[in-house]
């Protein structure tokens, strides 16, 4: 397996793996970090696409994508970090709130007793 | 409480990781199935490298040949510090801590990094035209010594907004300038004229690093510098 | 030489919106205003030459940096770019007009109140749809939708209401989701291809695995930005709970822009994958969106909700694009060009309503449809756009949006693809139903209703006359349609009947 193909193949599982976690997990900041494990898996095959032959000079256009598409997540990571702050500051919790459900049984549970 | 409003129950997790391990597969299936040659744009770059006014051909293509898109990214930057303030969020202990003096080794350590890091920064940008460098580079490093400046709580916060502002704006500004400038002299859009190109694309960097790395440290901070440093004195009289 | 490159009118629409931010974030609320009202003047002017420039010379292309592709990025403006430029630019003023009358919750005239933010926002906002427009390369669009994505997030999250917080948190979840799945989709066809210029890219694209993936996930991604069923979860809430103003910026153009990536791709970038089955499959998910939506809609109890639902349904008539103009040969012509002028018809409409209804609920304090018993005696204006606007979503002569659901029902029968028009009617109908609905609210007061508590009587008649404007827009685009149709056919792919 030449070291590009390598390289593809192992981005695709990190991209498959962080669409696991931004599915599963509920908490917000883990949602972004899934979401940012996807981002890194694409510049991984952009950046690995670069360097197909070995014998060539690296072709520069995958790395000015990748450039880009760092400072366009960072902004968009920078804002999800900020809203979740504000969901923090104005329901207590980091939950969007179709999973409050199970903490609210919890609490029933809590308050019953 | 571990796994407290996570999918627990326990099918939907095997259904969510059998759907996942066959859309991986899937993918994987694509990857190997990407053709082995280059068939990138390296060929089309290279023989237009010496109109570009660098030698390095990543800063060719991000500033000059395809440096629409680097403008916009920059538009995006900016669009995002806005957009963390227009959240107004409220101002955390980090922003309103006052000078961490209880803390030497911290204090001397900041001293020490700070000038460095900016150093570097500098020269990582200078450098961009012929190696690997460039005002994203130097502005990730001036984010990191402003970020280092924040949590040690080692200058004050800025208050003077249009300044701020301003400098916040620059690079994009200059940048926005050139691409329009271009027009009167009867360019296309962001059309360098090959001998000046050098020349402007070292303009260009230089602001943006400054930018760029204040943008960063800013998105770090969240709340608007104005109010915190209201907050600040507010707290200083009582 | 001079004049010659200022009259290329098409970096004009891109560049003044990006001029306007600087001094838009400089200043404080009241310049800011300023500023942006004079850009949207602007803004309007240089659309105008541009769709003047393509009218006469046909379409038009500028190589940015004086680098044709492959190596630089492409602009193109023909019939289509040009007319969705219109619908942002019409939109896009008449909604700055409405939103220096707007009072945004944590107001101020600072710097930093939400009254302020509005505008450099919008003004990204509109900058971002400019550049979608124009866009000749593949990675150039992507930044444009991460420019537009973020924008309107912002936008949703303006006021601090915890609706709209989460509602945005939603949102942004979805937008991250569906760019991600276009950059992937992109990073193939790249590697596979080597350019990312969309002409050289038609030419050069293989019927293979990579192309196909890419394909899915580009389509998947803008999908969800679309809101096209099943992935329609996150707009209701998030138009229902925004600001007015920016209510009517999504429902109107931010998701027609991602309409506009899939339509461009599609038609002009990968036109032999879309097989039969894949058109049918488009137009049924666009089929369920339109009965599921307008079904949601009449079960709505608040109106801004009930707009919202309606959009869903409207996106969905987009979508019938596909599987009409595909497959029904010579009739193609007829298809797109419906399909497209129902996206600016609806723009209009769907804007003028969210205007109209918020002027409502900010005068009645309520969002309740059983409030607003008695307004049209306080409010006429705004009933009467409400109104106009409601005609246009139900298709009913003169309006624009009678002329798009004419020409999609016309290639609909032509084709034979009859469920299709069938699916047109039951949505008009259902349309019909929901409109009137709000209507025998407003018109029809029960005998023992309280006399109305105009709650907020300070509503400035901008608000109003801004509705009604963009209400009659709807409507004159009816009566105006043989030029705009005209336009639209330049650089349309197909050839005529």
């Amino acid at each position: 397996m030449s070291q590009f193909s390598l390289y593809a193949v192992i981005s695709m599982l990190i991209f498959s793996i962080g669409l696991y976690g931004f599915i599963a997990h509920a908490h917000l900041v883990r949602k972004i970090l899934a979401v940012n494990i996807m981002g890194s898996a694409i510049f991984l095959l952009l950046i690995s696409a670069a360097r197909r032959d070995p014998t060539a000079p690296p072709d520069p256009v995958p790395h000015a994508m990748v450039l880009t598409g760092i400072v366009v997540s960072v902004s968009f990571t920078a804002f999800a970090l900020a809203l979740t702050r504000r969901i923090y500051a104005e329901t207590g919790q980091a939950y969007l709130p179709e999973t409050e459900p199970a903490i609210s049984a919890q609490k029933q549970d809590i308050v019953q007793k | 409480m571990r796994g407290r409003a996570n999918i627990t129950q326990l099918w939907t997790r095997v259904i969510l990781v059998v759907c996942s391990v066959v859309f991986g597969l899937g993918l994987v299936w694509t990857a190997l199935a990407l053709p082995q040659e280059a068939t990138g744009l390296a060929r089309v770059v290279k023989p237009r490298m010496p109109e570009s006014g660098v030698t390095n051909p990543v800063t060719a293509v991000l500033l000059n040949f395809r440096g629409y898109d680097t403008l916009l990214e920059i538009g995006v930057l900016l669009l995002a510090i806005i957009a963390v303030w227009s959240l107004r969020l409220a101002p955390t202990r980090t922003a309103l801590e006052r000078f961490m003096a209880e803390t030497p080794v911290l204090a001397y350590l900041v001293r020490l990094l700070v000038p460095v890091m900016l150093l570097v920064a500098g020269y990582l940008t200078w450098i961009g035209s012929s190696r690997a460098g460039g005002a994203f580079q130097g502005g990730a490093v001036v984010a990191g010594a402003g970020v280092l400046l924040l949590l040690a709580a080692m200058v004050p916060l800025p208050r003077r907004r249009r300044l701020l502002r301003s400098l916040l704006v620059m690079g994009f500004g200059l940048f926005l300038a050139v691409a329009g400038g271009m027009l009167l002299l009867g360019n296309n859009l962001l059309e360098y004229p090959p001998e000046r190109a050098y020349i402007l694309i070292l303009a260009i960097e230089t602001l943006l690093t400054v930018s760029i790395g204040l943008t960063l440290a800013l998105l770090f901070l969240g709340v608007i510098p104005e109010v915190a440093a209201i907050q600040q004195r507010r707290e200083d009289n009582v | 030489m001079l004049m010659d490159n200022l009259g290329t009118w098409i970096v004009w629409p891109i560049l003044l919106p990006l001029i306007a931010i600087i001094p838009i974030f400089l200043l404080k609320r009241p310049g800011a205003a300023n500023v942006s009202l004079v850009t949207a003047a602007a803004i309007v002017l240089a659309v105008a030459g541009l769709a003047r420039q393509v009218l006469t010379n046909g379409e038009q292309s500028h190589a940015v940096g004086g680098w044709d592709a492959p190596l630089g990025i492409m602009l193109h403006a023909d019939g289509l770019s040009v007319f969705m430029l219109m619908m942002t630019a019409i939109v896009g003023a008449i909604t700055s007009i409405y939103a220096a009358g707007y009072r945004f919750q944590g107001g101020g005239d600072s710097g930093s109140s939400s009254g302020y933010f509005f505008w450099p926002l919008s003004m990204f906002l509109w900058a971002a749809l400019n550049v979608l427009f124009l866009a000749a390369d593949i990675f150039n669009l992507y930044i444009g939708l991460e420019l537009l994505s973020l924008a309107a997030v912002a936008l949703v999250t303006l006021e601090r209401k915890r609706d709209a917080t989460v509602a945005g948190m939603r949102y942004l979840l979805a937008s991250f989701l569906g760019s991600l799945a276009y950059l992937l989709g992109v990073a193939l066809l790249y590697t596979a291809f080597g350019t990312l210029d969309l002409e050289l890219l038609g030419a050069r694209i293989q019927p293979d695995l990579p192309t196909a993936v890419a394909i899915m996930l580009i389509t998947l991604g803008t999908a969800l930005k679309t809101a096209l069923f099943p992935l329609h979860f996150w707009l209701p809430p998030a138009h229902g709970s925004a600001p007015t103003p920016v209510s009517a910026l999504l429902s109107a153009l931010v998701v027609k822009a991602s309409f506009y990536l899939l339509l461009r791709l599609w038609f002009e970038v990968f036109p032999a994958a879309l097989t039969p089955a894949i058109a049918q499959m488009l137009g049924l998910l666009g089929a369920v969106g339109i009965l599921w939506g307008s079904f949601l809609a009449l079960r709505q109890h608040k109106l801004k909700a009930l707009v919202a639902f309606s959009t869903v349904a409207q996106v969905g008539y987009l979508f019938l694009l596909f599987p009409l103009a595909s497959t029904s040969a010579g009739w193609g012509v007829d298809a797109w060009s419906g399909g497209v002028y129902h996206a600016f018809a609806h723009a209009c409409a769907k804007a003028a309503m969210f205007m109209a209804a918020g002027t409502l609920a900010y005068a009645i304090g309520s969002d309740q449809l059983d409030r607003l018993a008695g307004t049209f005696q306080h409010y006429p204006f705004s009933v009467t756009a409400l109104t106009l606007a409601g005609v246009s979503l139900m298709g009913l002569p003169p309006s624009g949006g009678f002329i798009g659901k004419w020409l999609l029902l016309n290639s609909a029968l032509a084709s034979g693809q009859w469920w299709f028009a069938l699916v047109i009617l039951t949505g008009s109908l259902l349309a019909t139903g929901y409109v009137t609905m709000v209507l025998s609210h407003i018109l029809l007061r029960p005998p023992d209703a309280a006399p109305i508590d105009p709650r907020n009587t300070n509503v400035s008649f901008t608000l109003e006359f801004a509705a009604l404007l963009l209400a009659l827009i709807a409507l004159g685009l009816g009566l105006a349609a043989t030029p705009m149709l005209a336009l639209l056919r330049i650089g349309m792919p197909f050839t005529g009947y």
